[in-house]
């Protein structure tokens, strides 16, 4: 049973199980890094396809200060944003202004006043409602919401930031209830115990202690939220009227970013202005999410290093 | 088998003396920049039970982690000096799998794997590619009836292991490494999830074992290395502080005040 | 002294209050949802039947079933599927098993945070450019397909993961001094013990896949094709696109077919989702350690 140094020297061999865990930790390794490789690969691709007009026509002083989106134009087509990030940005900040506040309250009442059963059912009815698709999400704000927004408000029409603000607020809601009630749950109940040991009421306990400890995490709630509403297009595209409008009222219909591209790169010629503008304006919305996403990450990061 | 051993001495090609199952030299042991061992050095013989007995948080469950090289993984663990088993250092192994599988180990908390007792105890013989189940069932029955456990799970050796009772799956355990022949059996206060009943009858499989085989037993029981080990030796904050015959030290024999007062329960 | 006192009674008045308002709050955010669901049921129920599953649109599409829209969005889904995660699934172990705690792990986490933030438009873009141009597939299922498994990418890491994470540390260790390599104890102990995990957010992978509309567009999926796909290089209708096209691009739909056309795909969709969750549940129930 001993082993010699002789023996010891055909054990030390290494066998079929040593190449394959070797051969598994290279192919493991690769799709741990494809992640990775592919955030690249949309950055490039995009990039690729955008990136004459940029050097070429590109004006970015129009692109971001003009309203004039005509790149249809048979004599001057002009490729300013302006209109489509206003409306991007009023369609997002309603739907922030909507969802935030109940995203948080349920998220407080789910995680904190909630328990058993109920709790459980309400988590599962969120994770229903997130799963939603965002054209069906359209689809709503279409036939359903467009009449009754013409009926209680008595506009000509119910395709607007009202409409696409309410829709992206419902849709985004529920992600950010469940992000939020994870930053709650990440409290350490000693925090809880502590302070109602010293004779704090239930909602004093809340506000002076869990709130403040899950700020950051709330916070990165919010932000994936604006990204969220930042990157919708269906629903946008179906509800928000797409008009190009810098809007001075809910009841304006606007053209989001992402809309734009969705409903114009099917009748674009591959690589002309056009066509590539588009593309540009992807490249602004990846950009765009990216940062948010950096930082929603770097604030939850924050808290794990304090 | 000691015959080998004899043969090599003789020979004079290893530097290693065959009757020492193990050798440690100068081991120290890091985690980041927290050091849990230092500077160790001691030999364990061949067939003999020998027990390492410490406080809490002295460095003994670190040193059995170095010798089968679980350092590899775990992340921050940083290994100096010198571990021979046979003669061989465990760091020169191209195949540390090989290594690993001529070294038992229990743990001090039973972990029975989440499939079936007959696949825990066959789990060591299948991964070095013995299929035929004839072979396994023979295996997998001396395994069990050597850990004193068979008559308890005859009947439903398709049951879940991780669902035994506590002593149970600490002897499954123990089947388990059996089950890989062993050159070199390691225990880790493997009585602390174990009533006193059941760690008895572990303790007598043990003195059984001894003969074919070599034990190093941690252990946070001073009576038990009395009980069980031929030579101990006293760790104490990441330091060994004395190695002696067990009989020795507990007759008084130490050498250094700090084990005459853990072997008599002053501190511990 | 614990007589309910002034300052007593007023805080169990407020803790009330507050109790109310939040959970009012969480009502208001589900209650539209459900109302709206009653709507689409309401309109939508009349138009279903076994007919309109399996027939394919007439008349310019103001007319009878969904059927080529059903099948081809089982292809993108099936298709996206077998790309999506033989590689979800090794970058999971990655994460789970291998990773050490150092920058590059920081880097692949903060791309599937990325990677599933980034606007569905945008991976759309991504697909006509790499799959329909560059790697020339055109547009056909394949590219739509690709572009989805990419998209949907982080639903299958993030659960798979988490899957594999449940599995205590001490099973691998013991594992490991038994002499298996890492890959041994992934094959014995790791997948098995996870796999139920993986399959529920398989699930929830392919429920998200079938809603997508935006990445599908210009790589694959046709407004109206009224046959089916034969390989993997046709275009082919799909569910949420149809919805799309028959609500804004047809005139003279009538009312009821988009209702019927959301509540097939809605239903398709949550009843996936509570698959997934109710096998979640009777996982946590039927622990094996």
């Amino acid at each position: 049973m001993r082993a010699s140094p002789a023996d010891q020297t055909i054990l030390d061999r290494r066998n079929l199980d040593w190449y394959i865990d070797k051969v598994v930790q290279v192919l493991v390794f690769v799709g741990g890094i494809s992640a990775i490789i592919f955030i690249i690969g949309i950055f490039v691709f995009i990039t690729r396809e955008g990136i004459g007009f940029i050097f070429s026509s590109w004006d970015p002083i129009e692109f971001f200060t003009s309203p004039r989106w005509a790149p249809t134009s048979s004599h001057n087509p002009t490729y300013g944003a302006l209109a489509l990030i206003l409306g991007t940005a009023s369609v997002t900040g309603l739907a922030m202004i909507v969802a935030v506040p109940f995203s948080l309250g349920a998220a407080i009442y789910i995680g904190e006043f909630a328990s058993g059963k109920t709790r459980e059912s309400l988590k599962v009815l969120v994770e229903l409602l997130a799963a939603i698709p965002s054209v069906v999400w359209g689809f709503i704000g279409l036939s359903i919401l467009n009449p009754l927004i013409i009926q209680w408000f008595n506009v000509p029409i119910g395709l607007n930031v009202l409409n696409a603000g309410v829709i992206l607020g419902l849709m985004a809601a529920p992600i950010m209830t469940t992000i939020a009630e994870d930053a709650l749950k990440a409290v350490p109940d000693t925090y809880r115990e502590a302070a109602e040991a010293m004779g704090a009421a239930r909602w004093q306990v809340i506000f002076k202690v869990v709130l403040p400890a899950a700020k950051p995490g709330l916070l990165a709630a919010v932000l994936l939220g604006v990204g969220r509403g930042f990157g919708e297009t269906m629903a946008v595209l179906m509800a928000s009227g797409h008009s190009i409008n810098i809007p001075t009222s809910i009841f304006d219909s606007v053209r989001a970013l992402t809309a734009t591209i969705a409903a114009e790169l099917g009748e674009t010629a591959h690589g002309s202005d056009h066509y590539q503008a588009l593309f540009v304006l992807g490249i602004f919305l990846f950009l765009i999410t990216f940062l948010i996403n950096l930082t929603a990450d770097l604030v939850v990061r924050g808290i794990r290093n304090r | 088998m000691v015959e080998h051993g004899a043969e090599n001495a003789s020979t004079g090609e290893n530097r290693a003396n065959p009757t020492r199952m193990l050798e440690v030299r100068n081991l120290s042991i890091s985690y980041g920049s927290k050091s849990a061992l230092r500077d160790v050095t001691l030999d364990v013989r061949e067939n003999e039970i020998f027990g390492i007995i410490g406080p809490a948080n002295s460095g003994k469950t670190s040193f059995l982690r170095a010798l089968n090289r679980m350092d590899v993984f775990t992340p921050g663990m940083n290994v100096e000096g010198e571990v021979l088993v046979s003669g061989k250092d465990v760091r020169s192994w191209r195949n540390l799998y090989a290594l690993r599988r001529r070294i038992g180990v229990v743990f001090p908390l039973p972990v029975g794997l989440p499939m079936s007792v007959y696949d825990n105890v066959a789990l060591a013989p299948r991964l070095s590619g013995i299929k035929k189940k004839a072979v396994l069932d023979v295996i997998v029955e001396k395994c069990l009836q050597r850990a004193a456990l068979w008559d308890e799970v005859k009947d439903r050796l398709h049951s879940l292991g991780s669902l035994l009772s506590g002593g149970q799956q600490q002897r499954l355990t123990i089947a388990r490494a059996l089950s890989q022949d062993p050159d070199l059996l390691l225990l880790d206060e493997f009585s602390i999830a174990v009533d006193p009943v059941t760690t008895m009858r572990i303790e007598d499989i043990l003195k059984e074992l001894r003969k074919e085989t070599t034990i190093v037993l941690v252990t946070n029981l001073v009576q038990q290395a009395r009980r069980l080990a031929d030579r101990t030796a006293f760790f104490l904050m990441g330091e060994c502080v004395e190695v002696a015959e067990t009989e020795d030290l507990f007759a008084g024999g130490v050498q250094d005040q700090r084990t005459r007062e853990y072997v008599e329960g002053r501190f511990g | 002294m614990f007589e309910a006192t002034e300052i007593n009674m007023r805080h169990r008045r407020t803790e009330v209050l507050f109790r109310l308002l939040f959970g009012m709050m969480t009502i208001l955010l589900i209650l539209p949802v459900a109302l709206i669901l009653g709507i689409l049921i309401y309109k939508g129920a009349p138009v279903l039947s076994l007919d309109f599953l399996l027939s394919e649109p007439t008349n310019g599409m103001t007319a009878g079933g969904i059927f080529p829209a059903l099948v081809g969005t089982i292809w993108l889904v099936a298709v996206a599927l077998i790309a999506s995660l033989p590689v979800g699934v090794a970058a999971a172990l990655y994460l789970s098993e291998y990773a050490p705690n150092n920058w590059l792990t920081r880097a692949i986490n903060l791309a599937i945070i990325n990677l599933a933030g980034v606007p569905s438009i945008v991976h759309a873009l991504f697909g006509v450019g790499a799959f329909v141009l560059f790697f020339k597939f055109g547009t056909s299922i394949l590219a739509a397909s690709l572009t989805l498994a990419i998209m949907t990418l982080p639903v299958v890491i993030v659960s798979t993961r988490e899957a594999m994470q449940a599995v205590p540390q001490a099973f691998r260790e013991a594992c490991w001094n038994m002499g298996a390599t890492r890959w041994q104890t992934i094959r014995r102990v790791v997948l098995p013990n996870s796999i139920s995990g993986i399959l529920t957010g398989v699930i929830l992978e392919v429920s998200r896949t079938v809603g997508e509309t935006a990445p599908i567009m210009f790589t694959g999926a046709a407004f109206f094709l009224p046959f089916l796909p034969q390989s993997v290089f046709d275009q082919t209708m799909a569910m949420s696109l149809h919805l799309f096209v028959i609500s804004t691009q047809v005139p003279n739909v009538p009312e009821g077919l988009p209702y019927g056309v959301a509540l097939v795909l809605i239903a398709m969709v949550l009843s996936m989702n509570a698959i997934s969750i109710a096998f979640r549940m009777y996982l946590r129930n039927k622990k094996k350690w």
